[in-house]
């Protein structure tokens, strides 16, 4: 119809879908390259890369997790408190010598019902933001993580409970060195962003939060269960919160009252780098997992070159700000008025 | 083809309270197949209140609904769906981050199921787009394009097309060429007598006397929750028309 505004849009909006794709993924090869060229005898050494999956791990499911909340329009900050309280039950269950295979399991169904119960408070109590519910769970659930565990850490897990996040995969049959192992926290992130993916991207459900975040009156319109999809994906959320409890068991062997203290904020910085939109509807899971790896490598990069922690914080922080604007611009230039 | 003659809804005495406030009282409504009615009404006369009554968005207080001849209670949107019945809103109702084909099969895609899981069929979500879009003369550049680049005639198009794309027998529209430049409304009304002629109930709510006079057969005024006239359009002209909305005769 209007074919002098596409024209001049053409050019744009052919490169714009790439850009929005793999634009992130640029920036994260080019801060490996930049890091690479700084740090050239240990940034890619297998010892140092290892380090940064195993550092990112847990990490990378709660990011997960709130960016498919952020996708509709929502925001999870309670997911640092669940995976706490995930982690205080799966410490409580293992003192009390429940075999290893309940053990693995606790978090994860601890995790579901935190997700499930910020579900249903924000869709039942129609709660004005899910901001309120889940400020408020952040509160409950650490506080409840602290009350049945004393507020003390408990320490010491089997092998069995550690595997997925303290677990090695060795690599000495292909003819790499005993210390060339891959940690098993790897493949798990690869299999779960990778299930999450198809979910996402595949699924009728995957593509009804996506339409949720983009306008939930058409969604709702459209005889889409808003309510109980939004239920789905806060649980999911704290379904990964529950994973990512799992893996810190295997890591730090303890349960601990300050776990994933301020997580949440990391999440959800590391989706908005990725390129999650806080308008909702936006957003993927390769971006995510960019996201998190540009953090990660980030800390790691800094940490290598001696930079203070305080630095690390000012250049996060800045990164956060100005991967919005690009968002800000890219919808201005992007949606007709 | 369904002849002109017969009635695919009625509503007969449809009232509805919101506390103490009347938003409409004794309302009624008939629609035909191949006929388009243009629903007019000053602010707060009860036009969207009496669509979202017949969508099933609202439950009416007292009155009932007749979908071809058989009186049906709506629970939700769902159902009235399921009878046949689709409405355009005025906020078009589309999700701009997803493209034009996933928006026009929102909530009823086409999938292959593995076990509980849904796995959308995206090839043939684009294959009934390419179809359903030829078929009603809609031009876009393509099915995948996002509904957010569209100007606000395709995107009003793209409303309209959802619609019928599950064989409506009735479509609702509010205000459809409210939000268009001038230049877009034409396409637009062209595309409602299309619809006409395939047989399909058009139910026009509008200011515009332009748009109620190019497409419709039939005007009906409501006045506080009331109905207030009803004629054919041959037999009135704007001039009486505007009277209606202002409450004189």
């Amino acid at each position: 119809m209007d074919n002098k505004d596409q024209e001049k849009n053409s050019l744009y909006l052919k490169i714009m879908p790439y850009l929005e794709k793999y634009g992130i993924l640029l920036l994260l090869v080019i801060m490996i390259v930049v890091m690479h060229f700084l740090q050239p005898d240990v940034f890619l050494s297998w010892r140092n890369v290892t380090n940064v999956f195993k550092q990112i791990s847990w990490q990378s499911m709660l990011a997960l997790g709130v960016f498919m909340v952020i996708v509709t329009a929502g925001i999870d900050l309670s997911v640092g408190s669940i995976m706490m309280l995930s982690l205080m039950i799966l410490a409580i269950v293992a003192k009390a010598g429940a075999p290893w295979y309940i053990v693995v399991i606790t978090p994860l169904i601890a995790g579901f019902l935190c997700g499930l119960f910020n579900g249903l408070g924000i869709t039942l109590l129609r709660m004005p933001h899910p901001f309120i519910m889940t400020l408020g769970t952040l509160y409950i659930f650490r506080g409840t993580g602290n009350l049945i565990s004393g507020g003390t850490p408990i320490s010491g897990f089997t092998d069995e409970v550690r595997y997925l996040g303290h677990g090695r995969i060795d690599l000495t049959w292909l003819g790499l060195e005993k210390s060339q192992y891959l940690p098993v926290s790897l493949v798990l992130i690869a299999i779960v962003y990778i299930i999450f993916w198809i979910f996402m991207n595949k699924t009728r459900t995957g593509k009804w939060i996506y339409a949720i975040g983009g306008n939930p009156n058409a969604a709702r319109a459209s005889g889409i269960n808003v309510n109980k999809i939004l239920v789905i994906v806060y649980s999911l959320c704290g379904f990964l919160s529950g994973i990512g409890a799992l893996i810190l068991a295997g890591r730090t062997d303890s349960g601990y009252p300050n776990a994933g203290l301020q997580s949440e904020l990391d999440a959800i910085a590391a989706c908005i780098i990725g390129g999650a939109s806080f308008f909702g509807g936006r957003g993927t899971v390769l971006g995510v997992f960019a996201g998190v790896m540009i953090m990660g490598i980030l800390r790691n990069g800094l940490n290598l070159m001696d930079v203070s922690s305080f630095w690390q914080q000012v250049l996060i922080g800045s990164i956060i700000v100005l991967a919005v604007y690009i968002d800000v611009l890219r919808r201005d230039l992007g949606t007709r008025k | 083809m369904s002849s002109i003659n017969q009635l695919l809804l009625e509503a007969k005495s449809v009232t509805k309270y919101f506390g103490t406030i009347t938003a409409l009282e004794n309302v009624n409504l008939k629609i035909h197949a191949g006929e388009c009615l243009g629903v007019v009404g000053d602010n707060g006369a009860g036009k969207s209140t009496l669509m979202k009554v017949l969508s099933g968005l609202y439950k009416p207080s007292a009155g009932s609904l007749f979908f071809d001849g058989k009186e049906k209670i709506l629970e939700s949107p769902k159902d009235s769906q399921n009878l046949g019945l689709e409405m355009v809103y005025q906020d078009l109702a589309l999700a701009g981050n997803l493209p034009i084909g996933e928006n026009i099969f929102l909530g009823r895609e086409p999938t292959k199921n593995l076990g509980l899981l849904k796995f959308l069929d995206y090839k043939k979500i684009k294959e009934l787009t390419d179809a359903h879009l030829g078929k009603l003369k809609i031009n876009v550049k393509s099915a995948d394009q996002k509904v957010e680049e569209l100007s606000g005639g395709q995107r009003q198009a793209v409303a309209i097309a959802r619609s019928t794309a599950f064989n409506a027998k009735v479509v609702i529209m509010d205000e459809p060429t409210a939000a268009l430049a001038i230049k877009e409304v034409g396409k637009v009304l062209d595309l409602i007598n299309s619809l006409k002629k395939t047989g399909v109930g058009v139910i026009v709510i509008s200011h515009r006397m332009d748009d109620i006079f190019a497409v419709c057969d039939r005007v009906m005024a409501l006045f506080q929750g009331t109905n207030f006239a009803e004629s054919e359009l041959s037999k009135t002209s704007r001039d009486e028309v505007i009277g209606w909305i202002m409450g004189k005769k």
